[in-house]
This record gives C-alpha cells, structure tokens and sequence, in this order.
C-alpha cells in the first residue's frame, strides 16, 4: 500500500512536466514569432533583440522550456499583453470562481445522477429505468452552451426569473452567500451539471446492477436482511467507483466550462480564456491552460489515493 | 449500455462465442438481424440519413441565398410567409441557413474521429501487437494528452494555431486520437494472447500477416463501435469552438457560429436564436443512440 502511495506519486511527476511541455509548446506552435507572446507587436527592434536575449529566446528549444520551467515553478507565469498585469494576478481570481461554479455543479449533478442511477439499477426494465437511461442519454448528447441559451430564454427573457449574466448585481465581481450573488449561480451551475448527471447515472446504474447481481446479494436476500439493509451494501460496495467517477468529472468541468462561462459571463477561467483567444493574448492563454491542466493532474492523483484507500478489493502494488 | 452485465465466466464464453462468428458467414446478416429488432436505433439512423440527404441536397431544397441577407427583414419570427424559420440578425434565411450549416458542422464534426481512428488503430494496435518498450512509448505519451480535460485541450490548441476549419479538424482530431489508441491497445492486447495467434505463428506466419489476417479482423469492430460514439462529443466539441469564435468564420453558415451570432438575439427572437442549437442536439443524440444500437447488435463489449 505504501509502496503503491510512493509509486503513484513518483508517477505524476513525469506526467506534470509532459504537460508543462505541452503548454510550452503552445506558444511554439502559435503561428508568428515566440517573441510576439512577450512583447506587444509595436515595440521598437533593438528592446524586442534585448528582451529575446534575456528571456532566452536564442537559445535551443530545450534550454528553453527549462529556462520557462523554473520560472513557472517559482510562480511566474508571465504578464498579460493586453492588460500588462501579471498573469498570475488575473488568474487567481478567475480560478476561484470557477472552482466554485465547478464544485456547485458537479455535487448537483452527482446527487442527481446517483439519484436517477440508483433507481434505474435497482428497477431494472422498470419505466424509471427507461427514463433514467433517457434523461442520461439526453444529458450527454446536449451541447451545453445551447442549453444554457435555453434556460435563458425560458427563465431571464421569457419568465424574468433569474439573471442571464454575470455573477452578481451590477457585474460586481466580489462574491457573497446571499441570494442577489446566488441567483446568479442558479442557471449556469444548473447547465453545467447536465453532463455529470448523465454520466453519473449511467455509471452508478451498471454498478448496482453488476452488484445487484452478485452471488452476496443473493445470499443476503437469503439470510433474511431487509430491504434496507441491503440496499446498505449494496452503496458501500458501489460507493468507491462512483466517487472515483465524480471527482474526475469535477476535473473535467473546470477545464470544459469555458463554453458555459462564456454564455453567461461568468468571471472565470473560461472567460479569461475566451478573451485571451480573442486579444492573441498568448501569455495568459498558456498560464490559465497549465493551472488547469496541473488542477487536473492533481485532482487525479487524488482521486486514485482516495479510491485506494477506500476500497480494500483494489490491491495496488 | 448492456442489458445484463455478464459474470466473468459467461464474459469469455461470449468472447469465444464471438470469435467463432466473426469467422464464420453469417456475422452480418446476424448484426442486420438484431438491428432490425431494434426501432429505436433504425429510426436514429432514418434522421441521420434524412438530414445527410437534406444538408448534400441543400441547394436544391434551400428556398433562398445563404449568404444574401436584407436589413429590412432581419430577425423575423418563426412562421414569416416565405421564411418559414425567419430570418437572422442581418436578414438571411434561416432555414437555408441551417441545411448549409449541416454541411460544414458535419464535416467538422465526422473528420476528426475519422482521421483520429485511422492513426489511432495504427499505433493502437502496433502497442498492442509490438508490446515491450514500443507499448510503453505510445502509451505513455497517450497518458499525458489523456491529463488534459478534452475541452480544454481542443480550446488550447486551436486557441495557439488560431481560428480556421483546418486548425479546428487539427486541434480535435489531436483531442480524439489517445482515447482510441487507449481500445485498440487493450483489443488488440487481449487478441494477441489467444491460441490461433500462437498458432499463426507457429505456422511461420510473419507478424505482418499475423496483424493483417489475424488481429485487424478481431479489433476494427469494437475500435469502429467506440468510434462512433466519439462523433456525438466530436459534433458538440466541434460546434462549440465554432461557438467560441474559433473554428469556422463569418458568413459561412456553421450550426455553432451561427447560434453565436444569434446570441445577441434572444431577447428578440429568443425562439428562432435557439434553433442551430437544437439541430446540433438532434444530431448529436442521434448519432450516441445509433452508436449504442450498433454496439449491441455487434456483440461488442464495454
């Protein structure tokens, strides 16, 4: 165990530098020179031939990407073209934000997907299970983005229920826990859970059905146990794949909410990406891409200590 | 989706099942049985049909010009006499619009997992078959593209190369290749283990017979099954980086670009705006269905 806890962390480490590379090499394949995500277009030729130098620009690609490494482990990520802040000092908040529309999203989404798989597994064939297996269907084939345009037909411009945009009055960006900040979380949390809930409900269906059909059940059922006090192990022995499935999907919702972030301005990483897109602004596009792709490095570190842990049947060595 | 989820013996009894009916006759007209037992999947595959003929037919059943657009009649409703859709924010069709659209958001969306299966088969099944260090470097470097959720990663690399239809089939079809390699390693691993490829061997054959005679046959199913269900993400993904602003551009009528610059008009005609959104979906939800259909009919596991 330990030594598999030890293995599995050296086992990250390649993997995060390869996806520093890979961000790297993100301004490498930018069309047009490197120099150009450092210094804006106009500026004279004899500061661009000096900042080239000091940055190691001239120097072969690996010298490089270690010169960019130590930088970006002391926390550096560069400055902003557009706005000539420090990358790091517009990201944090961003991040902040869509951790939290991440986090709300994913643990709706996984209540309700365990919710509707749960039932669905449990009743097999039943009509719950047909639609169950619908509303699952449905929940990933929808492009999201149109579903929160949707909602907001139906409740900003047709109902007048909630606001459409932003994360609070006025397009404040501080947040608070009171209801004028959380109705503005209500739609675009709502969205964005979609995806996890039919993930969620396909994967916890087939596992209890897979349990439900093992031979304890069986002999539990004989012994005379309750209802109740099967369902009871049958979520203990279903528990660790279905928290394993969630914690990734919470991964995949920081880094797949640009679209959502998008439709409803929502001051995140997402729109700090989409702007960056837009303004060719390189430097931040490459630092919001890293901390999200390392978030999601980490989360799955974590997930399979977790899973580890929890489930004794999975014998790592 | 399996209706019952086999015990692991009554698993390699249907493998072995399997095999002995890839090889003989009847495979096919086994799958066309059990297709046709199965109404939900043929009527997906009768609307991906009729809409691949409608968007090919498109100049022919398009009433108007896409790209001619008038500032006299933008954004009509639903229902205007001549445009049945009404009419977007500078005035063109939006029924023309949409049958033009399926064009480029089918292409954009089926390029990519094609492209991805063929490179991905290929150096899946060359891990899967070579084993040893060969299997280590493929994987390995599957592993790091696979730390990256796959939104972001298609947003970072056509965010880099910037907008256009080509960089947009570049960025997703480097999005959808790890995952394939991923099935056609283990197929193909799980084929190369079994006694008639030891047999094959032994026989004399040289392992590009072995992988042309013996493993294509047994792993292009279920790494063509896993594909298709790929083309639902693929359409949404490819749509939404239109919808960013990042794949097709303006005029050219995409379902994504066009639900973005419909955007600013929901508060006028919040019903006609959401529509491109809604082709996408019914594509999108027909192609999983028929990929499940298929991979029920075709005994493919997982």
């Amino acid at each position: 165990m330990l030594f598999y806890l030890i293995r599995r962390v050296l086992y990250a480490i390649p993997i995060a530098l390869a996806v520093g590379f890979v961000c790297f090499m993100l301004v490498q394949i930018a069309p047009g020179d490197p120099i150009n995500a450092i210094v804006p277009p106009d500026a004279p030729g004899d500061v661009v031939e000096q900042v080239r130098r000091e940055y190691g620009l001239d120097k072969p690609l690996p010298i490089q990407f270690g010169l960019w490494l130590m930088k970006v482990v002391q926390g550096d990520l560069g400055r902003s073209l557009a706005s000539g802040r420090s990358v790091w000092s517009d990201l944090s908040g961003a991040i902040a934000n869509t951790l939290m529309l991440a986090i709300v999203a994913s643990l709706l989404g996984f209540t309700l997907g365990c919710l509707l798989g749960g039932l669905a597994g449990t009743f097999r064939g039943s009509f719950i299970d047909r639609a169950a297996v619908g509303i699952a269907v449905a929940g990933v084939s929808v492009p999201h983005y149109w579903l929160g345009m949707v909602l907001v037909v139906l409740f900003s411009v047709q109902l007048n229920w909630l606001p459409a945009m932003g994360a609070g009055p006025g397009g404040s960006s501080d947040w608070a826990w009171n209801w004028e900040h959380i109705q503005h979380l209500v739609l675009p949390a709502v969205t964005l859970a979609v995806i996890p809930m039919g993930i969620v409900t396909r994967t916890v269906r087939g596992i209890i059905a897979e349990i439900m059909s093992q031979e304890f059940v069986t002999a539990l059922r004989g012994k005379g146990l309750t209802r109740t006090g099967i369902f009871l192990h049958v979520v203990k022995n279903a528990a660790p794949n279905a928290l394993a499935v969630m914690g990734l999907q919470l991964g995949y919702l920081m880094g797949g909410s640009i679209l959502v972030e998008t439709v409803f301005s929502w001051p995140g990483t997402g729109l700090l990406l989409n702007n960056a897109i837009f303004q060719r602004d390189l430097p931040v596009l490459q630092g919001t891409i890293l901390v999200l792709a390392m978030f999601f490095v980490a989360l799955n570190l974590v997930v399979d200590l977790v899973q580890t842990a929890l489930d004794p049947r999975i014998k790592r060595a | 989706m399996s209706t019952t989820t086999p015990t692991a013996a009554e698993a390699e009894l249907a493998v072995q099942a399997k095999q002995a009916v890839v090889k003989s006759q009847g495979y096919w007209a086994g799958v066309w049985k059990r297709l046709r037992r199965d109404p939900l999947t043929i009527a997906c595959a009768l609307v991906l049909l009729l809409m691949f003929l409608a968007i090919v037919f498109a100049p022919l059943l398009a009433p108007h010009d896409p790209y001619q657009g008038s500032m006299i009649r933008r954004l009509r409703p639903i229902g205007t006499p001549n445009y049945p859709l009404g009419t977007d924010e500078l005035g063109r069709d939006i029924l023309t619009r949409l049958l033009y659209g399926g064009r480029l958001s089918w292409f954009i969306g089926i390029t990519p997992v094609a492209l991805a299966f063929v490179i991905g088969t290929v150096l899946g099944v060359l891990a899967g078959f070579a084993g040893g260090k060969v299997n280590m470097a493929i994987m390995r470097t599957t592993d790091v593209f696979y730390a990256f959720p796959s939104v972001l990663l298609a947003v970072a690399i056509s965010g880099a190369l910037g907008a256009g239809i080509v960089n947009a089939i570049l960025a997703l079809t480097l999005v959808f290749i790890p995952p394939i390699i991923r099935v056609a390693e283990s197929v193909t691993t799980g084929v190369r283990n079994l006694d008639f490829v030891d047999a094959a061997r032994a026989s004399g054959a040289s392992a590009f017979t072995i992988v042309r005679v013996h493993v294509l046959g047994n792993v292009l199913g279920p790494i063509f099954v896993y594909a298709t269900s790929l083309i639902s993400v693929c359409m949404i993904l490819a749509s939404g980086l239109s919808f960013l602003g990042l794949g097709t551009k303006p005029p050219e009528p995409e379902w994504g670009l066009m639900l973005n610059t419909l955007r600013t008009a929901i508060y006028v005609q919040p019903w006609v705006a959401v529509l491109p959104g809604a082709c996408i979906f019914v594509t999108s939800i027909c192609f999983n269905l028929l990929s499940d259909g298929l991979r029920q009919a075709m005994d493919v596991k997982g």
